[in-house]
């Protein structure tokens, strides 16, 4: 039996089991115990850390905007998210009229149940997963089903023309994106010959990042794209659609709604971590599986940190050129690098591991070099405007003197 | 365990509801959902002989998983084509119910 | 009755009132999310034939792809439903026919003998994927198939865009 710090959780796991059966419980309800144990504790912690995560995010999006961000409630103000959602509690329900009443009321939970059903199968660590299932990367897309049935659900049911159309472009949007993300997660699927997340975690010696930053990339983007934050944000885009299918709610039914997205977004970046980051690997992981929990939420937590900036940095998107970028750049690109990536593997099959990282990094290079110049060939054939307005820059020295920036006085 | 009889009954009575949606309604979608639920009352039988199959010979057996594949396959190209030629019928004749599609009635 | 029997009989009653109420639903829309709960129970019933692989194809293809499509054409189409009776004229006719070959359905199958057998369990270490997917590529297996079911899917996805795509100036 292991040691309490080798492995505090599969120790207590353990503890309980035997202690169940030492008082006469059937196995098969000790099963039924102890999977809802695992459930309640997992959702509880998941939802109690997306209070941690929404002020670590709106405190980033202040500094990145120069501001302060929350810093009234509680030191540096790490007590807003709390009042928050004890502002949200009391607020008022209010269906509207010729709302459909189940699905409008079902919407909500199933968003945030199809956010939380993922965590079931991230392996935490080298002994704590919620089900070994040997179809893990299938399963993560599946669930993905529930949660677009949720935003149509939400986006019908509301009776309002802005609800419904930000319904139909979130749904065109996420079922478009979920095509290069698939074909992308296929590649580390390929490197390990397994579709069980913990295999692949195992599998990872050298991070699959190395071996296919491309696929990486194009898995991140469409899985930022997958969660509908900026750029890709078009589902509540505030200036052309209200805020989208959740405009009808309020209340705790609007508060499930904000929840199940910031959930979602720390979800990608876990599978993020999982499918190329290498997971709970990391020094001593193997001996302390404790040790894994600490290295994937360090990961995790460095990929929704990249999304806090992109989300800060980056305009939002046309609705034509995400379909664009889509359809005509990444689902291309992955299919491509899919097959490229298979033949150069299979003929790397003996070679050192040294060896098969250089050739596949250079591979991808090479990729993203002929990529570039294809796009930018193309960028040159856009209509450029013949004359362009010179437009004034906000800079010191313009304010002192307006006539040298063009502009006419 | 579960009687092999059961999914038997259970997927017949599917099959049935399936049936009678496709005979008896009249809106074109639900037929095709109609259709969809007797698909899944067939996939239903051939994991349950699938399963049988397997438990009678101790190792997994490939065959029924693959008519079940091939039939998910079938569903998902049917229902395609069947939206794509709903939704050009109903550009032209501006009606879904296929009672009142009577071009071909002299 | 053990947990596994308990939880194929519930799930099995729900699939089939869902199918129900999606017969009997008036609004398409309903009629859409009640075919989403049957298709739901019917994943369930694959689990309890450890057949989980399917379980979640079941969702990926029917829910994920195969519903969606079916809301979008529900919305494309809209302002048609609530119109005139559910049932055309020859329904009794259909209910008889339905109720018939599932009478003869059932009765037939479940008096089988292999039947009568009960399904067990089929071991941990059982691991149905690596065979199927094996089977699918190898030349001696599915492999002619697998790839005339690949062409179709292209065929299908190439006919649908074709039929639904919009002419300028067809619209009457």
């Amino acid at each position: 039996m292991t040691a309490f710090w080798q492995d505090p959780i599969t120790f207590l796991r353990l503890w309980l089991e035997n202690l169940l059966l030492f008082w006469g419980v059937p196995e098969g309800w000790v099963l039924v115990i102890r999977y809802t144990i695992g459930a309640v504790l997992l959702a509880t912690a998941a939802l109690l850390f997306v209070i941690l995560q929404l002020w670590l995010e709106r405190k980033l999006i202040g500094r990145l905007q120069d501001r302060l961000g929350p810093n009234r409630v509680g030191p540096w103000g790490l007590l807003q998210p709390i009042a928050d959602v004890l502002k949200i509690f009391t607020k008022e329900h209010i269906t509207p009229a010729g709302a459909d009443r189940v699905p409008f009321n079902l919407a909500p939970v199933l968003s945030v149940a199809a956010a939380l059903m993922v965590w079931a199968v991230v392996p935490f660590s080298a002994t704590v997963f919620g089900a070994e299932l040997n179809v893990g990367i299938l399963y993560l897309l599946a669930v993905g089903a529930i949660g677009e049935i949720a935003i149509i659900l939400a986006g019908w049911s509301s009776n309002n023309k802005y609800a419904l159309l930000g319904a139909l472009r979130t749904v065109a949007q996420l079922i478009s994106y979920s095509v290069p993300m698939t074909l992308s997660a296929l590649v580390p699927v390929m490197f390990s010959g397994s579709l069980n997340l913990n295999a692949i975690t195992r599998a990872q010696e050298v991070w699959f990042l190395f071996l296919a930053p491309l696929p990486a990339l194009i898995f991140l983007t469409a899985s930022v794209a997958e969660v509908g934050r900026a750029p890709f944000d078009l589902p509540e885009a505030e200036s052309e659609l209200v805020a989208g299918y959740s405009v009808e709610y309020s209340g705790l039914k609007f508060g499930f709604f904000y929840v199940a997205e910031f959930l979602k977004a720390f979800t990608v970046s876990l599978i993020f971590a999982v499918l190329f980051l290498g997971g709970w690997r990391g020094p001593g992981a193997e001996a302390y599986p404790v040790l894994g929990f600490v290295y994937l939420f360090l990961k995790s937590s460095a990929v929704y940190l990249l999304m806090i900036l992109l989300r800060g940095t980056l305009p939002r998107f046309r609705i034509d050129q995400v379909m664009d970028l889509n359809w005509k750049v990444f689902t291309p690109l992955a299919l491509l690098l899919l097959m490229i990536i298979a033949l150069v593997d299979y003929f790397l099959r003996g070679a050192l591991p040294l060896v098969r990282v250089m050739v596949l990094l250079g591979v991808n290079a090479l990729a993203y070099v002929i990529l570039d110049r294809l796009l930018s060939s193309r960028e040159r054939l856009r209509r450029q405007p013949v004359a362009q307005p010179v437009r004034p820059v906000a800079r010191p020295e313009n304010l002192i003197n307006p006539s040298e920036t063009g502009v006419a006085s | 365990m579960i009687p092999l009889s059961w999914y038997l009954t259970f997927s017949a009575v599917l099959f049935s509801i399936g049936l009678f949606t496709v005979l008896a309604r009249r809106h074109a979608i639900v037929i095709l959902m109609g259709i969809e639920l007797m698909l899944n009352a067939v996939n239903i039988n051939l994991l349950a002989f699938w399963h049988y199959w397997s438990q009678v010979r101790g190792a997994p057996q490939v065959n029924g998983m693959v008519f079940v594949a091939m039939v998910f396959v079938l569903a998902a190209a049917e229902t395609a084509v069947a939206l794509a030629l709903i939704i050009s019928a109903y550009r032209r004749h501006h009606t879904v119910v296929v009672d009142e599609m009577t071009l071909l009635k002299g | 009755m053990s947990i596994l029997q308990w939880v194929f009989v519930v799930t099995a009653f729900l699939t089939v009132g869902a199918a129900v109420m999606m017969v009997a639903s008036r609004r398409m829309m309903h009629a859409a999310l009640w075919l989403a709960v049957a298709l739901l129970g019917v994943g369930v019933i694959f689990i309890t034939l450890e057949a989980s692989f399917f379980a979640i194809v079941q969702l990926l293809v029917y829910i994920g792809a195969i519903l969606i499509l079916i809301v979008f054409a529900i919305m494309l189409t809209q302002r048609t439903d609530e119109s005139g009776a559910r049932l055309n004229a020859y329904a009794w006719a259909a209910a008889g026919i339905a109720g018939l070959i599932g009478a003869i359905l059932a009765f037939t199958m479940a008096g089988w003998i292999i039947g009568s057998t009960a399904l067990q369990e089929l071991g941990s270490t059982f691991d149905a994927v690596l065979p199927l997917g094996q089977a699918l590529v190898d030349a001696e297996g599915y492999a002619v198939p697998f790839e005339v079911a690949s062409v179709l899917l292209l065929a299908a996805l190439i006919g649908a865009v074709y039929i639904a795509f919009e002419r300028k100036g067809e619209r009457p």
